[in-house]
């Protein structure tokens, strides 16, 4: 048996990987770089579930990551039917060129 | 038998109800059914239970029908009940019998107008107000009925509303008689208060109890009632609505101007007679207001050039002789002049509606003219009318109800002659105009043509009423005529006869040739003025800048409306120009301001840029986490 990882230690990595998702969902104005920003960002939490899940021994933890993955997997089905409908228009995949609103 | 009375109001408010919601599916020829119908049968079935009342009185000389209870708040508990009396009889008679002669009448007048549905509806949830008015036992019932009939009349002055001054007319005779309608309602309030009940035959017997004659309470309340009674009934000096209501259709003139709506300051006078007993200043007052009102009227009758405006005043003056009337005591006079003057004048007002009908809507008298041989039956109707209006003697009944008026008010000298002074010269005045108006309408060359000939709908009301004009006073007739006094004896036991002293009823004869002779010398004058072509010196007089002036003031009616335009209306539109920006406005619009400013702001951030929405969100996320753990 190996040396178990300190749940602190998850929770930690946790914690980064979802910042470094939500800064690439910040500084990214392509989209596709905007969506896999937001990948880890969902990897983030299920990571925390897991982690949550393993420290407490309960099971829902692992359950949750299941549904983020379902979630997931639609999410990136209908983001990336968008983005090509995006590119059909804006024939760019710059979100702030895409942006017709004016307050 | 008795129990039907119920109905006689409901059947107005049901045809009302019927004609408003059958809307367009309902042919106009239905609504004329429905409208004449309903006041037809409610007519007839008062006739039957007066009837049967009058023959075979029933205890307490009153029936009294409880309904329900409408509302019960602690000790008060105003009940739903009408009251059949002698009073209430006369009042329901000429309600329903003069309202059904005036709907059949409308059928025709109406004939081919826009609105011809929505006429009908109003005049039968009017004849409905005013009877719930005459019969209501209780005062909050009859206020009901009270403001009932005075929206009625609003609606009704402005009905060709295409013409904004019909418009103006029907808001100015709502605001005027707003005002006595605020004052009656604080007697009310006081009544309730004082007296702890609005039922009036309770509130009298206590209001006897409990007040001593020319007590405070008393005083207040019978002059604040009076002021309500002042406003609905056109006296001085709340009288300047009636004039301008004249903008409302002819039929309605007659119906609620004439015969109906404005006596019924004189009805509410007459319920609560036992509190101007127990005021007597404020009784004799109301004979001052009446004599004056009578004699201001009468003058500016003469003037006018609107042959309605004419009917107007004359109406205004003569509602003063029941008010004198009333301020003398002289309780039955009153009533009975009620009684007569609703048929002469909406006789009268009918005739003058048949020859504007006639004439294509011309008002003017000094366009008419020669129209006698033209319209035969108005002609001789309105001369009925006329000399009803004029009390010329023994034949007219407009003659025994103001010599009854005049005799009371002769032995009343006690407190000064005022009243009878008032209404001889009244007299005098109202024989003058009458048939300066009629000469002009009727005699002398023909100026406009005649382009209609109306029908039956309107020759059988003119018959009718010229009938009553004429005979509908025999059941009243003074001492040296047979004594008759069917009238007087029936209403007793509602209101009594004042005891007549008879120290003061010396110089008979004096009093009788006066009263005879007074009208016969209008009737003269305006002959030499206004039938006869003029002599010279005639014409001369007439000329003169005095009698021009004159003229001119009186056609004005006294510059009532200049003053209270001066003294009331500028002023108030002035404050209200000045106030448009009130400081109470000014709070509300910085509220409306405010939330502006925080739109515009929070507009901004509705940029459409992805990103910083995303920040935004992960910065509210923080926030909110940053709270929950620092708590």
């Amino acid at each position: 048996m190996m040396g178990t990882i300190p749940p602190e230690h998850g929770i930690f990595l946790a914690i980064l990987l979802f910042l470094l998702g939500l800064t690439g969902v910040l500084v990214r104005r392509n989209v596709i770089f905007m969506l896999m920003s937001l990948e880890i960002m969902l990897n983030a939490a299920g990571l925390a579930f897991i982690v949550a899940g393993a420290a407490w021994g309960q099971v829902e933890g692992h359950v949750m990551f299941l549904f983020i993955l379902t979630m997931a997997a639609a999410e990136v089905a209908v983001g990336l039917a968008l983005v090509l409908r995006m590119y059909h228009c804006f024939k760019t995949l710059d979100v702030d060129a895409a942006s017709k609103m004016r307050g | 038998m008795f129990d039907l009375l119920w109905l006689i109001p409901l059947l107005p408010l049901a045809g009302f109800l019927t004609i408003t919601f059958g809307g367009s599916r309902l042919p106009s020829a239905a609504a004329a059914v429905i409208g004449v119908g309903s006041v037809s049968v409610s007519a007839v079935l008062s006739f039957l239970l007066g009837g049967t009342f009058l023959l075979h009185p029933p205890e307490g000389d009153a029936h009294v029908q409880f309904l329900w209870t409408w509302m019960l708040v602690g000790d008060f508990a105003p009940s739903v009940a009408f009251r059949l009396d002698a009073l209430s009889i006369v009042m329901l008679w000429v309600i329903t019998g003069v309202g059904a002669l005036i709907h059949l009448y409308s059928v025709e007048y109406m004939r081919g107008d826009q609105a011809f549905k929505r006429f009908f509806a109003y005049m039968n949830l009017f004849v409905c107000m005013m009877l719930i008015l005459v019969l209501a036992d209780n005062l909050l019932l009859l206020y009901l009925g009270w403001e009932g009939v005075g929206l009625c009349s609003y609606l009704l002055i402005g009905f060709w509303s295409e013409d904004p001054s019909n418009g103006a007319a029907a808001r100015k005779a709502f605001i005027v008689t707003r005002v006595g309608d605020t004052a009656m309602a604080l007697g009310l309030f006081l009544l309730a208060t004082e007296l702890g009940t609005l039922d009036i035959q309770t509130a009298m017997a206590r209001a006897v109890e409990r007040w001593p004659v020319g007590s405070n309470l008393a005083v207040a309340t019978a002059l604040l009632l009076l002021i309500g009674a002042l406003g609905k009934s056109a006296q001085l000096p709340l009288h300047t609505w009636l004039p301008d209501a004249m903008a409302g259709p002819t039929p309605v003139s007659a119906l609620i101007h004439a015969a109906t709506m404005v006596t019924a300051g004189v009805y509410l006078i007459a319920r609560t007679h036992v509190l101007y007993s127990l005021a007597p200043t404020v009784q004799f007052s109301i004979a001052v207001i009446g004599g004056v009102t009578l004699l201001v009227a009468g003058c500016s009758a003469l003037a006018q050039k609107d042959i309605k405006r004419v009917l107007a005043y004359s109406t205004i003056s003569q509602i003063g002789y029941m008010f004198v009337a009333l301020g003398v005591g002289a309780w039955q006079a009153a009533m009975f002049h009620f009684m007569t003057h609703a048929f002469f004048k909406a006789l009268l007002f009918l005739g003058a509606g048949s020859v504007i009908l006639s004439l294509h809507h011309e008002q003017n008298m000094l366009k008419m003219g020669g129209l006698w041989r033209q319209l035969p039956v108005t002609f001789w109707t309105f001369l009925a009318g006329g000399c009803s209006l004029s009390a010329l003697p023994l034949v007219t009944a407009g003659y025994y109800s103001k010599d009854l008026i005049l005799h009371e008010a002769w032995l009343f000298r006690g407190m000064g002659w005022f009243p009878w002074v008032a209404g001889v010269i009244g007299a005098f005045l109202t024989s003058l105009y009458c048939f300066r108006m009629l000469f002009r309408v009727f005699f002398g060359e023909e100026k406009t043509h005649v382009s209609y000939r109306p029908g039956w709908r309107i020759h059988l009301p003119l018959t009718v009423l010229a009938v009553l004009a004429l005979v509908g006073g025999f059941c009243e007739t003074p001492e040296w005529l047979g004594h008759v006094n069917l009238f007087s004896r029936c209403i007793e036991p509602i209101l009594p006869a004042e005891a007549i002293s008879e120290s003061h009823a010396g110089g008979m004869i004096f009093f009788q040739v006066t009263a005879l002779g007074v009208p016969l010398l209008g009737l003269l004058l305006a002959i030499f003025l206004y039938l006869k072509p003029r002599t010279v010196s005639t014409n001369r007089f007439m000329r003169q800048r005095v009698v021009a002036q004159v003229r001119r003031f009186w056609l004005a009616g006294w510059g009532f409306d200049a003053l209270y335009d001066a003294l009331l209306v500028r002023p108030f539109v002035w404050v209200a120009q000045i106030n448009r920006n009130d400081c109470v406005d000014r709070f509300y619009t910085g509220i409306a301001w405010l939330n502006g400013m925080g739109h515009r702001l929070l507009v901004l951030t509705q940029s459409g840029r992805v990103r910083w929405y995303v920040a935004g969100i992960a910065l509210g996320v923080a926030f909110i986490l940053g709270m929950v753990v620092a708590s």
